[in-house]
């Protein structure tokens, strides 16, 4: 039905990766890139944030938070190149650049959180 | 009987006087102050790509030892690094705002045939946000 | 409240010129005048040649959208003394993002093919016998589309969206809207067909939820809700052919056999 179309998995992956941006970025953006390194927080200890990262749910939720948001991004930025800068004719070359960033990204974080 | 796709052209009717057509300016997005704020709103976007960026610094830090570590966090403290991260910061609560504020528009959500009034989802939303936000923040504290 | 106003419009005339250029028209302001008033006054009494649409003079037909001061407005509802406080004039320009064949008259007939691609007409896989009596419909089924029909085809959401100036062949708010307007009714057995048309990038994909739209509407239509809702659906359905491809192939058959 939706063969023709890649649109509504790469529309439902950017709103699934916008949900989870919208709740869950901010407060990890907030402490680990502003309150932790100002001091306003005491720093973890790397003792306690690597017992924390090789849980395996935390794995899995540390992988869907690099992967959704990423495409989250991918279709976003894709959409504003188009209208903000009216490059529709380089069409292939920002889907190939913007989704396959994503999947890059979502790649490299696999193996990162695999061979913790 | 397959469906028509729709046109690649625009499809006008073939006889007419010479029209005027004004160029849409490179910098449309300047005209309007909601146009700005739609642009900003998806700019933010890369900004949430710049942090999953510094999640996988941190992750490949972490992976790599405790000096590693220590030296990815001394990096996390340089005064250039902090300054794009407290815009960063910014830009991804001003993502999470726009997000609750027009999620409801995507949802009719019907109650006894009325319209459930925007408010009701997205105070939920916002809701989850400090909810999660503190959990997270107590995960990773304590 | 002052007692005159500058009007500036631009004229373009398709056999003398090849762009347009502004000209200036001293308007007496009234309390009531709206700028469709302004327009006739000086089509009546300075400048015969202006040239602009307009009919019902009372926010319903569709026919006098221009923009005004940069904002695309109805002119038979925009109060002429709102401009005239400031002392600054007003500008009225025919409607953004379509071609202009006159003065104020844009042309309409790419909006006219788009809106005719959606279907916007109920359409039934079983005819419905006249004895078999009318359709039924409960208030709350009326409610599910009542405010998608509302829609003047008036173009102001065209004006109003940035993707219908930067991609000529995106099908628009109002064509979108229009469609959900017949998806959502309980009388209708069209979605599919519609979603076949626009389930493309042009279609509701190429919507980015700007939300221009629904602020510019006269009629309160929110096309953006419309079609955010519509890509909801179509991602929805999509997730359906993946669980249940079967079931989805039978009425595939069904309808084209039908249909052919």
């Amino acid at each position: 039905m939706a063969k023709s179309s890649s649109e509504p998995i790469l529309w439902t992956l950017f709103s699934a990766g916008g949900v989870l941006a919208a709740l869950l970025v901010p407060v990890h953006l907030f402490l680990f890139a502003v309150a932790i390194p100002l001091g306003w927080l005491r720093a973890p200890s790397y003792e306690h944030l690597m017992a924390l990262a090789v849980l395996w749910p935390v794995r899995i939720y540390l992988f869907l938070l690099c992967l959704l948001p990423l495409f989250h991004w991918a279709h976003r930025f894709r959409y504003t190149l188009y209208d903000g800068l009216q490059v529709k004719h380089l069409n292939e070359v920002i889907f190939t650049l913007c989704y396959g960033g994503a999947v890059a990204g979502t790649l490299l974080a696999g193996y990162l959180l695999w061979s913790l | 009987m397959p469906e028509k796709p729709l046109n690649k052209t625009p499809v006008y009717t073939e006889f007419h006087p010479r029209w005027y057509r004004p160029h849409v300016s490179v910098y449309w997005w300047l005209g309007q102050w909601q146009y700005l704020k739609f642009i900003l709103r998806e700019i933010s976007s890369v900004f949430v790509a710049w942090f999953i960026v510094l999640m996988l610094l941190q992750l490949r830090a972490l992976r790599g030892g405790l000096q590693t570590y220590a030296r990815f966090s001394h990096w996390l403290q340089s005064p250039v690094v902090i300054a794009i991260n407290v815009i960063s910061l910014f830009f991804v609560i001003f993502h999470s705002i726009t997000w609750f504020n027009l999620a409801p528009r995507a949802m009719a959500v019907r109650y006894r045939g009325k319209r459930l009034p925007e408010i009701m989802i997205s105070a939920p939303n916002y809701a989850m946000w400090v909810v999660v936000s503190v959990g997270v923040a107590w995960l990773v504290l304590r | 409240m002052p007692d005159t106003i500058i009007v500036e419009i631009p004229r373009y005339s398709p056999e003398r010129d090849t762009e347009p250029h502004f000209q200036r028209y001293e308007v007496p302001v009234y309390k009531e005048w709206v700028v469709l008033d302004a327009l006739n006054y000086i089509k009546d009494k300075v400048d015969g040649s202006l040239t602009y649409r307009w009919s019902c003079r009372m926010g319903i037909c569709g026919s006098c959208g221009m923009m005004v001061n940069g904002e695309p407005k109805l002119s038979c509802a925009t109060f002429l003394s709102t401009y005239a406080r400031n002392g600054a004039g007003v500008r009225v320009e025919p409607l953004r993002y379509f071609p202009v064949i006159r003065d104020l008259v844009t042309e309409l007939s790419d909006f006219l093919a788009k809106l005719k691609k959606v279907k916007p007409w109920l359409m039934r896989e079983d005819e419905r016998q006249l004895s078999q009596g009318e359709f039924l419909q409960t208030p709350e089924q009326l409610e599910e589309y009542k405010q998608f029909s509302m829609c003047i085809n008036c173009t102001l959401c065209y004006a109003a969206c940035p993707v219908v100036g930067l991609d000529p062949v995106f099908v628009g708010p109002a064509a979108i809207a229009l469609a959900q307007r017949y998806n959502k009714d309980s009388r209708d057995q069209g979605a599919e067909e519609r979603l076949a048309v626009l389930e493309h990038p042009e279609g509701i994909w190429g919507c980015t939820f700007v939300g221009e739209c629904t602020r510019v509407c006269p009629k309160h239509v929110d096309p953006a809700g419309a079609i955010q809702q519509y890509k909801l659906t179509a991602a929805l359905d999509w997730v359906k052919s993946f669980v249940m491809p079967l079931g989805r192939k039978n009425k595939d058959i069904d309808h084209a056999g039908k249909a052919a």
